[in-house]
């Protein structure tokens, strides 16, 4: 058994309460999660004190408040089967309800990073093993035997003298016991249902069209809202004419609003991609559509805008250059800013000597577009604001990040904001920027209404927030040996560059050097699903597999080289991977997929590996030709998370993430012309479909007892490096440029 | 009935049968059966995804058939019979719901309706379904989380119910 004490300190960790109706009432503090986390580290201070709520009840059911919000990745699942572990109870008597947000008691309730399943595996767990705790403590008192002598199965205490309750029974006591000092965890060989196979507690309202989603939303007497905003970045509204607009049936109101005042201080995850919006509001969706087509809008310039940050990296002003930019351009614009000065972000021995003296080489540069979220269910949000209040419903990642920009906007204390979290159809980090809640919030505020903010599909396309425009270049000096001897990334962006400088093989090689430079646009992006990861592993595993080429090496074997010397001789300080457990999935993965081995002469194969949010991944895409364009029919996965919770959720989380990296590394891309997005629907954005995806993707989890980490993001990046590589294979070339598809049907050159 | 608002569009009484009941709505007549559903009839498990029928989130189906709702105008329906993924079974006793549980399928789910109604018409017109058949039939239904292989599965259990 682990010991649990840490949490225990000076704030209160656990309160019980006896619920109104009998029962007990856990509160839970999610210190201990922040604490493990260090990435969380740069949280506010009042978030350390928050708490959750578990509920025994009378029937024997336990309920549990999830605290974050689900977009698909199955925490109201995972989360409870940890509780359900240490307060040992039946499954079948588990129930899940989504929570309120309320920082005060549930704590960040951020749902990204990878990181729900990592932040709440020790708090969910310790407060599940104190409620069980408490429950024999109880039972001792009541039957008067020694507490040690209580044991526990499936919701049932139990005593050798043939005594028997249900924690439903003891609830109530249980819940006076004093909170105790001091847990036993269980050790990972006990456990009995994290690591079953454990089906989506909100399977069965999903196959039968339960309004589930923040677009089923619905209150009586609420109105519809549309915004039209710019056509093009860059552009903003000069004024506009509604008079037929408003002739139309349903029509309550047309208007502009301004998102944010001059000088607003713009949080982390505000943003303003087009501030000035024209607004439509009636009464049902078609009448809305209908009627904003009737609209007159002239649109001019905005001009250098600026805006003003703060938040991380504190106060500062970013001017917003107005050019109606086009994808061409950017192109020929990013290859000039390559060859400037950049700014160093690592260095490790002599770089410039090494590739001097080296005897070969080898010089790459990658580039890939603007990729758009298209979370299947379009933005939107419901808004209820009045003088007194706001309501809102609907979905989002992070209510926590838009709380305090509501508060500002609507001149509000957060206890005069509600925000429920409804299920969200897709995320990927689109919904952490909530700024469709604000105008929701602003709107309803306006028309003095419960309202319903919409986007079509073409509007949430059209907005921006886009995985950022990329490039990188890398270097890699052999010497006389073929030994790689020096390493040199120089990556560039609109607006961001992707260069994560500690990682493989920062490590592995004793002269290395990373550089970063961006450029400035009135483009919005965000993060989407594993940021800069989604890029750096599809260029640099291409890359690898390159170099391995040039040494004469299996390029499985030359990862494994590399990292045996990030482990014995690290070189450099702050290397983020653990090289053993990069190297573990490697190896798995070459077991599994028989690599090398005989029997797979159909295919073309490519492998990649990447590491990021705290977990390990590694792919082997096997490649063949089908009506004359390669298709991945089969791929193979290995996986380091630690501990894998509910290993069906999870093997479901892998294949899709396999399948979104096919799609986005075959077809994924969002261009521009003079500002305006060449792409706004399913019908010119080109999404994989099933008859694209793989006939078998086999995930394989590496068997450890390690805390878990994060499955969201980590088996994304990797694909795009395997993708290629396979390619490479297939055509006889390599492939470069994202998206790979346009590119199939030149004619292969010599490789 | 219709009535005119002022120089435009005409709102006109319709009766439709939808998961086998009669429903009356007011509404114009180039209206979706989508919003119909959505916005007049409190069936809001047909989803909207991208309102020109390239992505199969509101597939229903007319006469037993999957058609995209988005793309239907309410005049069009006439007698014909909507079926919603509510009607299709509402215990989620259908075979096809009923392999989507056993085989765990969604993740986000905002697809899923609309992936189980195309799945379904295609059992009811071809019960031993190839798997070409099956892509080529589920071929017009996103999966952004990318449950494809899940979804083959689960089509194919279905067949043998
Ligand atoms: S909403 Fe009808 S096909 Fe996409
Ligand atoms: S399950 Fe999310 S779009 Fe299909």
């Amino acid at each position: 058994m682990d010991n649990s004490k840490t949490t225990y300190n000076r704030r209160s960790f656990l309160k019980a309460s006896a619920l109104s109706g009998g029962g007990m009432l856990l509160t839970v503090s999610w210190l201990s999660s922040f604490k493990s986390a260090d990435k969380m580290q740069e949280l506010p201070e009042q978030w350390a004190t928050l708490n959750g709520y578990i509920h025994i009840l009378p029937d024997n059911k336990v309920k549990l408040i999830c605290p974050n919000p689900e977009f698909g990745q199955n925490v109201m699942t995972s989360l409870p089967m940890m509780l359900a572990e240490e307060l040992d109870v039946d499954w079948k008597n588990v129930t899940v309800e989504m929570g309120p947000h309320d920082n005060a008691k549930l704590g960040a309730q951020f749902t990204g990073g990878s990181n729900s399943v990592r932040m709440y595996w020790k708090p969910l767990r310790e407060a599940g093993a104190a409620a069980r705790q408490m429950l024999r403590e109880a039972t001792a008192q009541t039957w008067n035997v020694p507490v040690n002598e209580v044991t526990t199965k499936a919701g049932v205490l139990s005593h050798s003298s043939g005594k028997s309750a249900k924690y439903g029974d003891m609830a109530s006591k249980a819940a006076v016991v004093p909170v105790p000092k001091d847990l036993k965890l269980k050790s990972p060989k006990d456990f009995t249902i994290v690591r079953k196979p454990t089906k989506n507690v909100e399977g069965h309202k999903i196959v039968t069209g339960k309004p589930l989603f923040g677009l089923d939303y619905h209150m009586d007497g609420m109105l519809i809202a549309m915004i039209q905003h710019p056509p093009a970045f860059g552009m903003k509204l000069k004024s506009f004419d509604a008079v037929q607009t408003l002739k139309m049936p349903g029509i309550k109101d047309v208007f502009s609003i301004k998102l944010y005042e001059d000088g607003f201080e713009q949080g982390g995850f505000d943003t303003r991609t087009f501030n000035e919006l024209l607004v439509v509001v009636g009464k049902t969706t078609w009448e809305v559509m209908n009627a904003r087509k009737k609209l007159i809008a002239n649109w001019e310039p905005a001009g250098d805008v600026k805006d003003t940050m703060s938040g991380r990296g504190g106060k500062r002003e970013v001017i917003v250059p107005s050019e109606l930019e086009t994808t061409s351009k950017q192109l020929e614009k990013m290859q000039e800013y390559a060859k400037k000065p950049a700014q160093q972000l690592r260095k490790d021995g002599d770089p410039e000597t090494a590739f001097k003296n080296a005897a070969q080489v080898i010089e790459r540069t990658y580039n890939a577009p603007f990729l758009a979220h298209n979370c299947m269910e379009p933005m939107n949000f419901f808004a209820h604001v009045t003088d007194e209040k706001a309501v809102l419903a609907g979905p989002l990642q992070a209510p926590g990040w838009t709380e305090p920009t509501l508060m500002k906007l609507l001149n509000l204390p957060a206890d005069k904001i509600e925000i429920q979290m409804t299920r969200m159809g897709g995320g990927f980090g689109r919904r952490a920027y909530g700024h469709y809640l604000s105008e929701a919030a602003l709107i309803s505020r306006k028309v003095k209404a419960p309202v319903k903010l919409m986007y079509t599909r073409e509007d949430d396309m059209t907005y921006g927030i886009y995985r950022p425009m990329y490039t990188a270049t890398y270097r890699a000096a052999l010497d006389a040996d073929k030994n790689l001897i020096a390493f040199h990334v120089k990556g560039g962006g609109i607006p961001e560059h992707a260069i994560h400088a500690n990682r493989f093989p920062a490590g592995a090689v004793d002269n290395y050097l990373a550089e970063g430079w961006q450029i400035a646009s009135n483009i919005t992006i965000g993060a989407f699903r594993a940021p800069r990861s989604n890029f750096n592993a599809a260029a640099e595993q291409s890359f690898l597999d390159e170099v391995a080429e040039a040494a004469g090496k299996d390029p499985i074997e030359f990862r494994l080289e590399l990292l045996k010397k990030a482990k014995e001789n690290p070189v450099g300080k702050n290397n983020e991977y653990d090289a053993d457990r990069y190297a573990g999935v490697l190896k798995l993965l070459r077991e599994k997929s028989n690599w090398g081995k005989p029997g797979n002469e159909k295919y073309n194969r490519g492998v990649a590996a990447y590491f990021c949010h705290n977990s390990y991944a590694a792919h082997v895409v096997d490649i063949v030709t089908r009506d004359g364009e390669p298709y991945v029919e089969r791929v193979f996965s290995a996986m380091d998370c630690g501990i894998v919770v509910n290993p069906d959720a999870a093997t479901n989380m892998v294949q899709g993430a396999v399948v979104d990296g096919i799609g986005n590394a075959f077809y994924g891309q969002l261009t521009h012309k003079d500002g305006v997005a060449q792409q706004n629907n399913f019908s010119n954005y080109r999404m994989i479909r099933i008859n694209e995806a793989p006939k078998s993707i086999e995930v394989h989890f590496v068997e450890n007892d390690l805390d878990p980490t994060g499955l969201g993001e980590p088996p994304f990046p990797p694909v795009f490096g395997a993708v290629a590589n396979a390619l490479y294979k297939n055509k006889g070339r390599r492939f470069y440029n994202q998206p790979f598809q346009p590119d199939f049907k030149n004619s292969p050159r010599e490789s | 009935m219709s009535i005119h608002y002022q120089n435009t569009t005409i709102v006109t009484a319709f009766s439709l049968k939808i998961n086998g009941k009669i429903k009356k709505v007011d509404v114009d007549p180039s209206t979706p059966v989508l919003w119909v559903l959505r916005d007049h009839l409190d069936l809001r498990g047909t989803k909207f995804g991208c309102g020109v029928a390239a992505c199969g989130a509101c597939t229903v189906h007319l006469d037993g058939n999957a058609v995209r709702s988005c793309q239907l105008p309410v005049s069009a329906v006439g007698k014909s019979a909507v079926t919603t993924i509510e009607g299709l079974s509402e215990k989620g006793e259908h075979p096809v719901q009923k392999a989507w549980l056993e085989h765990d399928v969604a993740q986000c789910g905002y697809c899923q309706s609309g992936q189980i109604m195309s799945a379904a018409a295609l059992l009811k017109a071809n019960p031993n379904p190839s798997d070409q058949d099956i892509e080529a039939h589920m071929s017009g239904n996103i999966c952004r989380c990318g449950t494809y292989l899940r979804i083959k599965e689960a089509v194919k259990s279905a067949a043998k119910k």
